[in-house]
């Protein structure tokens, strides 16, 4: 076991420095004049600068070492806690991200619970219905609810809820109430996805012989579909949890700027709009951290919730 | 399931109950087996709306100016924000352009780019999926670290990094989109040659004397095609989606170029006095996505 | 009648729908049964008695449709009870023990829970000291070996000998009156098979249980039923008792499934065969699978030697995991032997790469198990057949179609066969298209691996015909592996006997057979199904 934790960290911190590097490569050396994209998201125009102050700019910003160097200077001070400065905001980065973080981390927390819940309990009261006509209407709901953009949701949403019933708030950061339409929205396309894998699950899983055992036994259709089919039919949930992390953040990005939050996601809308290059990398770097760590946490779960997995050697 | 048929021995010239055909027996061409499969999908009508709404789109992408008479730049402010009507089916915009044609002409920007980035996911992902399953080995455990790479890079931002540094417009939101869709091809595509791979039929050919080549090309690759081939239209409306989600956030084509995506950002100025704006574009766009998405899973569900 | 019947059946029709189409699956159906009997239902697939079954236990699928009679169950007519009225009597009164031990428990659960489970439903659910003795008592009663440890593990953590008798636990758990047992033959080896159903009744008789055995395997069901119901398409057509049918089986059909039962006769051969070189040899070969992360090895077989000469018949037995397959592929140049020589008409096959083996692959081909997988489903007929000549260019247009035509009749498959789908053939069809495809190319030598153990008994006897007259008329020799001992002795001239990969016995036929040495072929042949009375008609 202890091996395999090992191997498994380090996979997902091979997969950590993978995703760093790449994203940094596509914003340091796909554009075709670096140093015009930062000085412009400085506010400064590269052509009315002279050469000095063009080779001064180019030392302040690091670009005039080698792609290298620059490259592994950047790392250590990422490994560091030294996430750069923001060109336009002129602030450190860090700073700006644990100042927007923890508005993400709730809506994006609160959208989770949302999604599972109505994924599971969907799926559930599909399953045990045996009323043909409601089973398949039900059936495709889910569909429906990843055919809409989550953006043009939220504005449905705010228009119905906040500018014609007036319940709720359209736009802020404070309070509760505030959080309820950003992560309704948030939350319906992964319920949609949870909701779509778990009734296939429970279709696969009601074919399985262990379930005419169970039956056999003397069970009522409610007890087998909880006790039986829900554990089964449930395994690659969780697997899905994990993978749905970046759906999370990228819808977080959607709905904070239709809602008007400060969170990280609406940082990271300004920050491409400004070509903001440090911010737009710590971002990306800071999400895939928090999906390699999640996916971490799912693998080393799912021992326990399927018995026939096991992170020891096996015959084969 | 058919019946076995009894035990005496079949004369090769006639079978019981058939009068023998006045011309030799020929075996029916591949077109006609197509034909003959696909016709009981057509029957069903949910199947046929949405193949309708999809063949709309496509056209309004190709040839747009056939199904609209307006111009979808000619302002008209006397007309601005005019709810929908029989002249104006979806109403008009704040400088009084008619909304539909700009939706219908949106379908060229939005649809192609979508198209152009399955096409990239579909050559990019078959590829690396084909070869890392068919290699296996240290060949496979490398590729599938890269498709991890990518996969933990989230879909929008790695678009967005891959706009950043390219700059703004459909193609480049095309690619970008392309790219983050790659992960879900390969592994699908490694799933599937990793699981034919070890069938008996397969095993079969290569007793049989058939190379490496045929073997993949004539029995693995057009049996992994299913669920790549519903993955890919499932896809094509995820990537309308994304891309009308850059356009929105105002990494798409810039004005006046009519987006869908930055059809609904514009509207969004005006919820609360002309909803219509934003929101009759999206119906449409909902309404494609959730065609494609039945068009597939109504494939899927006659195969198996 | 002085004793109410405990099953009463009269007159049951059962029909399915099926995309508006109905297809009758019990027609007019009546019988009885006492308390502390054994009937046995016999039938092959589509004969209704799994439907039967089903609707004894009061669990038809939702097209089913119970168009008219009565199924009397300890008086109560399941046929028209509510759904709560038959829950009572699912576990209580009838049981079921389900036909493959692998899927049929939950994987997620552990074992003690899950008999546990069927207990609590006896006692209305509530738990009650004393629940977790009894799980070990029943765990000890049907044969199981620690019951605490056991009671704890997960179920793929035992054999499939060991969840059979955990399905039996569960069965037996509720106290039922009657225990329907479906298909119990057909998932486990044979010597496990018998010691298990001798078990099973064994412990019916003790608690006066009546037992419904649903088989499909005639012989089986002859050796352990009082009385037998023979179904064919839904409908009864013979009911008598086990001597009855075997001395003198009044309908066709039942004769005709008799028949088909491979007999168990040592086929006859001309003695002395002429010495020549042998087509296929192998000679002292082993094969050791490296297990991951360990040191130790796996030995798939160890010093195997044998011999094929042309147009004879080899056959290897061994029940699962005696390397009988993995001896056909390294016969074949799957894989490598770890130690020892394979020849094949004289070239040493072992040490050759794939490419140059290639040129003598048209002269040994290969059947495989399972006819399901066996065939691409998207070549037609025509495709699966000629591939091997496209393969390897031997024929084209006119001729090509020509040699199809001729390959089908061979298997005595109508022409227009040529022209389908393998999802739009039977199981037997295809094993007939996988076996005119094996000949395309005209082999010596023909690996089959298990060729009939997939199909219907009727099916079985079909194809190995089939095979025997392809001998006779082309001359190909033969390598047979099967775990059933009477379908290799209607056609072998050879026999070896495998056990965990050693040779346990080998030599021809009629003398390994007849007068077996080891201790395994003898236990072997005892467990062929009607064997004990050595009473199958002998069909020579």
């Amino acid at each position: 076991m202890k091996r395999y934790l090992t191997g498994r960290i380090g996979q997902a911190l091979l997969v950590l420095w993978g995703a760093y590097t790449v994203t940094y490569f596509i914003l340091y050396m796909l554009p075709g004049d670096t140093l015009a994209i930062m000085l412009s998201a400085s506010g400064m125009e590269a052509d009315g600068l002279s050469p000095e102050d063009l080779a001064k700019a180019r030392t302040y910003y690091g670009l005039d070492k080698g792609l290298f160097e620059q490259y592994f200077d950047l790392l250590w001070r990422a490994l560091h806690g030294d996430l750069g400065q923001s060109l336009s905001l002129g602030r450190p980065v860090t700073a700006l991200l644990a100042e927007r973080l923890p508005q993400t981390l709730a809506l994006a927390g609160t959208a989770i619970v949302l999604s599972l819940l109505a994924g599971v309990g969907l799926a559930y009261l599909t399953a045990y219905l045996q009323w043909r006509p409601l089973k398949t209407a039900l059936a495709r709901l889910p569909s429906l609810g990843f055919s809409v953009p989550v953006f043009w949701m939220g504005l449905l949403l705010i228009q119905v809820f906040a500018f014609a019933l007036g319940w709720l708030p359209a736009t802020g950061s404070q309070g509760l109430a505030s959080l309820v339409l950003p992560a309704i929205t948030l939350a319906i396309p992964s319920a949609a996805v949870y909701a779509q894998v778990l009734q296939r699950g429970f279709q696969g899983v009601w074919q399985e012989p262990y379930i005419t055992t169970a039956f056999a036994k003397g069970l009522s259709r409610a007890q087998v579909q909880a006790r039986h089919g829900l554990r089964n039919a449930a395994l690659p949930l969780l697997t899905l949890v994990g993978l749905q992390v970046g759906n999370t953040v990228s819808g977080a990005v959607l709905v904070e700027t239709i809602f008007s939050r400060n969170g990280v996601g609406r940082l990271a809308q300004e920050a491409v709009l400004r070509q903001d290059i440090p911010v737009v990398l710590a971002i990306v770097a800071v999400s895939a951290a928090a999906f390699v760590v999640v996916n971490l946490i799912v693998d080393l779960l799912y021992p326990y919730l399927d018995p026939r997995i096991t992170h020891t050697a096996k015959v084969s | 399931m058919t019946i076995d048929i009894p035990l005496t021995p079949i004369d090769t010239q006639h079978t019981s109950g058939v009068a023998p055909p006045a011309t030799p027996w020929k075996r029916r061409t591949r077109l006609q087996r197509a034909h003959q499969a696909l016709a009981p999908l057509l029957r069903r009508p949910g199947f046929s709306v949405a193949l309708l709404i999809v063949l709309f789109a496509l056209f309004a992408a190709l040839a747009p100016q056939l199904l609209t008479s307006f111009d979808p730049y000619a302002t008209s402010p006397a007309d601005k924000l005019s709810a929908p009507s029989v002249v104006h089916w979806f109403g008009t915009d704040e400088l009084g352009r008619d909304l539909y044609t700009r939706v219908v002409y949106g379908a060229r920007l939005s649809v192609l780019a979508a198209l152009l980035a399955v096409t990239i996911a579909l050559v990019g992902g078959l590829g690396l999926g084909v070869l890392a399953g068919f290699a296996g080995g240290r060949v496979d455990a490398a590729l599938m670290r890269l498709i991890d790479v990518l996969l933990a890079l989230p879909g929008l931002l790695l678009a967005l990094a891959i706009v950043t540094a390219i700059g703004f417009g459909t193609v480049p939101v095309a690619v970008a989109v392309g790219v983050g869709i790659i992960p879900g091809f390969a592994r699908t595509t490694r799933a599937e040659v990793l699981r034919i791979k070890t069938l008996p039929y397969v095993e079969a050919a290569r007793l049989g004397g058939a190379s490496w080549v045929r073997t993949l090309l004539r029995h693995v690759l057009p049996n992994a095609w299913g669920p790549v081939a519903v993955l890919a239209t499932l896809d094509f409306g995820a990537a309308i989606l994304a891309t009308a989600g850059l356009s929105f956030l105002g990494f798409g084509a810039a004005p006046p170029a009519a987006e869908w995506g930055t059809l609904i950002a514009n509207g969004r100025h005006f919820l609360i006095t002309a909803p219509w704006v934003s929101l009759l574009p999206g119906l449409f766009v909902v309404a494609v996505v959730f065609s494609l998405n039945h068009l597939a899973r109504s494939a899927e569900e006659h195969a198996r | 009648m002085s004793q109410p019947q405990l099953i009463q059946v009269r007159d049951l029709s059962v029909s399915y729908t099926f995309a508006g189409q109905r297809t009758q699956a019990v027609r007019q159906l009546s019988f009885s049964l006492a308390q502390g009997e054994t009937l046995a239902i016999v039938g092959e697939s589509g004969s209704g008695k799994s439907t039967l079954a089903n609707a004894l236990l009061g669990l038809l699928p939702a097209n089913a449709n119970i168009e008219q009679g009565e199924l009397r169950v300890d008086g109560i007519d399941v046929a028209q009870a509510s759904e709560r009225v038959r829950r009572k009597l699912r576990g209580r009164t009838i049981a079921l023990v389900p036909q493959d031990p692998m899927v049929s428990l939950n994987p997620t659960l552990r074992i003690g829970r899950q008999i546990a489970e069927a207990l609590l439903l006896a006692h209305d659910g509530r738990r009650y000291p004393g629940l977790d003795a009894q799980v070990l008592a029943l765990l000890e009663q049907v044969g199981i070996d620690e019951p605490p440890l056991r009671a704890r593990q997960y179920p793929h953590e035992l054999s499939g000998g060991m969840r059979q008798r955990v399905l039996i636990a569960i069965a037996l758990a509720g106290d039922p009156r009657l225990i329907i047992a479906d298909e119990p033959t057909s998932a486990l080896d044979v010597t496990v098979q018998r010691r298990i159903l001798d078990h099973l009744q064994q412990l019916v008789a003790e608690r006066g249980i009546s037992l419904l055995i649903i088989t499909h395997d005639l012989g089986m069901a002859c050796d352990r039923a009082d009385r037998l119901l023979v179904m064919k398409q839904g409908e009864l057509v013979e009911h008598a008792s086990p001597r009855q049918i075997l001395w003198g089986a009044q309908q066709p059909y039942t004769r005709a499934l008799l028949n088909a039962a491979p007999a168990f006769v040592p086929r006859k051969r001309p003695p002395g065969v002429p010495a020549q070189t042998p087509l296929l040899r192998l000679s002292n070969v082993g094969k050791r699978f490296a297990l991951p992360g360990q040191h130790a090895h796996f030995t798939a077989l160890h010093g195997l030697n044998l011999e094929l000469h042309a147009g004879q018949t080899l056959a290897i037995v061994g029940e699962s995991g005696s390397g009988k397959s993995t001896a056909l592929r390294i016969a074949l140049g799957l894989e490598k032997p770890s130690q020892g020589r394979v020849e094949f008409a004289g070239v040493d096959i072992s040490a050759c790469s794939w490419r140059q083996f290639r040129p003598l692959r048209r002269r040994i081909q290969l059947v495989q198990q399972n006819p399901f997988a066996a065939l691409d489903p998207r070549f037609t007929v025509f495709d699966s057949i000629v591939e091997p000549l496209v393969s390897f260019g031997l024929l084209k247009g006119a001729a090509l179609e020509r040699k199809a035509r001729e390959l089908i009749a061979r298997v005595q498959l109508p022409v227009h066969f040529l022209d389908r789908l393998p999802r739009e053939l039977s199981g037997g069809q295809r094993q007939r298209v996988a076996i005119a495809r094996a000949l395309a190319l005209e082999p010596e030598v023909l690996l089959l691996d298990e060729p009939v153990s997939a199909l219907d008994v009727s099916v079985q006897a079909q194809i190995l015909a089939l095979l025997a007259d392809l001998q006779r008329e082309l001359g190909i020799a033969y390598v047979l592996v099967s775990h059933d001992l009477a379908v290799v002795a209607s056609m072998a001239d050879h026999v070896l006997v495998l056990r965990r990969g050693q040779v346990v016995e080998q030599g021809p036929a009629v003398q390994v057979f007849g007068s077996p040495a080891s201790a395994y072929t003898r236990a072997l042949i005892e467990a062929i199904p009607g064997h004990s009375r050595s009473v199958l008609p002998v069909a020579v």
